[in-house]
């Protein structure tokens, strides 16, 4: 586990994410499109994922709870956002990921998972289907990888084609709706899930935005893909509305965690099926009874009979942060480890997500962490710890 | 009394052999919203450099150092109830331990206030 560092070393950690076997270390740290402007707004900027990218501009706490209460606006133009195209693309995607792919109905998109050939999850993802194709929006943190692995294993009339002219932000928060139809009229009619292409701007030179109503912090809201060259004006007229703020990284992190929602690279990697990383819900009907994907074999046998291991929430009694790391115990044996942990603001108490062996993993099961050398009470929580609050098609919310 | 600082962020005010520990505003703002503090035990001794208590933002735990070395006289409980002392008040009421300084001469390594702001201005 990772030691606390000296305060000054603390605050000489340029780098979010504690050691990151996932992240190649690049050569040089890129910017992103509006690295001047979140500069501007007081950001502070740390490396993440390859990038120089705001962790914070006033205050992670308040920013967390600035979204969970109006709306926040997230630069996360880090992702790699692809389009897949070629005769087939849907069927031939199929055999690295683990959704209904060829069923997805043009607008609409999915939650799923890039396979390795043993059935280790490589990264998580968002698939669009679209008239051109598959619009896939991957962690910035490995897509490089991930584009080398689809080129390797999708035949070669499918195109990959990077688009990395476009920059994407998340409007993120129960009045994200109100705002993002004043800039973008008609937005409002997407629902969870869907996405779609909205004109933007005067009447007399338009520009398309490509908007999901879709998001990583629980709550209802959007994301938007823009032509790098108009974010800054995209973001401007954003960032003037009363609903909004800029919200960093930090943030981020503490409002996916309260979602429940696994970050990639900590929650999931190659080592773990998604039966484990608890998101065996990105494994279609169809697919389940036909099979035929990368690791297929392992994960239908970890669906029909459990996995040994699962991602689980876990409360934490007392207010000492648990973090990644952490070993958990039954008594004396050590039965899992933390993956992500800290402070959840809306909550005001710690909580934590990891890996817990399928003896001690059902909800309520009471467990130790270990922290410092010292025992934290903790107990297996059902996720998410904060309730969803997406726009759902029928739904009540 | 006087008051001295650490490269590593912490301030240390001295009264004869007695003197409070704390970090620094300078710290606090940076590490940002602290969550969680703790804070060694009466009778605890600490050796110059080592470990003493514990600070936790949102998104990091960092260990505070003993500027001096010297016997704990009191910790800071108020900081356990109210972690974000430390952000609203660092050099006052979110002080972390008081001690018994062992050897006074260990001072003359600390940085006085004007040097720690140069020190500051230089990161």
């Amino acid at each position: 586990m990772r030691q606390p560092a000296s305060v000054a070393a603390t605050l000489e950690r340029t780098d979010m994410s504690e050691e990151d076997e996932f992240e190649l270390e690049p050569i040089e740290i890129l910017e992103l499109p509006l690295d001047a402007w979140h500069r501007d707004k007081g950001a502070r900027m740390v490396e993440f994922a390859g990038y120089h990218m705001p962790i914070q501009y006033e205050g992670i706490m308040a920013e967390h709870i600035w979204t969970r209460d109006n709306a926040g606006l997230f630069d996360v133009s880090h992702m790699g956002q692809l389009m897949l195209t070629g005769d087939g693309v849907a069927e031939a995607l199929e055999a690295l990921v683990p959704g209904d792919i060829s069923a997805l109905q043009e607008g609409k998109m999915r939650y799923s998972l890039l396979l390795a050939e043993d059935g280790g999850v490589l990264d998580d993802m968002m698939i669009t289907a679209v008239p051109m194709g598959l619009y896939v929006v991957v962690n910035g943190a490995v897509k490089w990888d991930d584009m080398g692995y689809l080129r390797e294993y999708l035949p070669d009339e499918i195109t990959i084609n990077n688009m990395e002219n476009r920059a994407l932000f998340a409007l993120q928060g129960p009045k994200a709706a109100e705002a993002l139809k004043r800039v973008v009229p008609g937005v409002d009619a997407l629902y969870f899930m869907e996405a779609g292409s909205f004109f933007w701007g005067p009447k007399t030179d338009p520009e398309p935005l490509w908007i999901s109503r879709s998001g990583y912090t629980g709550e209802d809201g959007f994301e938007i893909s823009v032509p790098a060259a108009h974010a800054q004006k995209l973001v401007d007229q954003l960032s003037a509305q009363p609903e909004v703020r800029p919200i960093g990284l930090g943030a981020r992190d503490s409002l996916r965690l309260e979602a429940g929602l696994p970050l990639y690279g900590h929650d999931m990697n190659p080592d773990v099926d998604p039966v484990e990383g608890n998101v065996a819900f990105a494994i279609s009907k169809r697919r389940r009874a036909e099979g035929g994907f990368a690791g297929a074999e392992r994960i239908l046998d970890a669906l029909a009979n459990g996995p040994a291991r699962k991602l689980v929430g876990l409360s934490v009694d007392g207010k000492m942060p648990v973090r990644e790391g952490a070993q958990i115990f039954a008594g004396e044996a050590q039965v899992g480890i933390i993956t992500s942990g800290g402070f959840a603001p809306s909550l005001g108490a710690p909580i934590a997500m990891g890996y817990v062996d399928s003896a001690h993993n059902a909800a309520g099961t009471a467990l130790e962490a270990e922290v410092r050398g010292k025992r934290v009470s903790v107990t297996v929580a059902s996720l998410p710890f904060i309730p969803h609050h997406y726009h759902r098609k029928g739904g009540s919310i | 009394m006087t008051r001295f600082f650490t490269e590593d962020h912490e301030w240390i005010e001295v009264d004869g052999d007695t003197a409070t520990v704390g970090i620094t505003h300078y710290a606090q703002s940076q590490l940002g919203d602290i969550v969680f503090a703790e804070v060694p035990a009466a009778g605890a001794t600490l050796k110059k450099g080592g470990d003493a208590a514990i600070v936790e933002s949102v998104k990091a735990a960092s260990d505070v150092y003993a500027p001096v070395s010297g016997t704990v006289i009191e910790g800071n409980d108020a900081l356990e109830g109210d972690p974000a002392l430390v952000n609203s008040d660092p050099e006052g009421e979110g002080w972390f331990f008081k001690l018994t300084l062992s050897d006074t001469s260990e001072l003359d390594s600390l940085m006085n206030a004007a040097a720690y702001q140069a020190f500051v201005d230089g990161l």
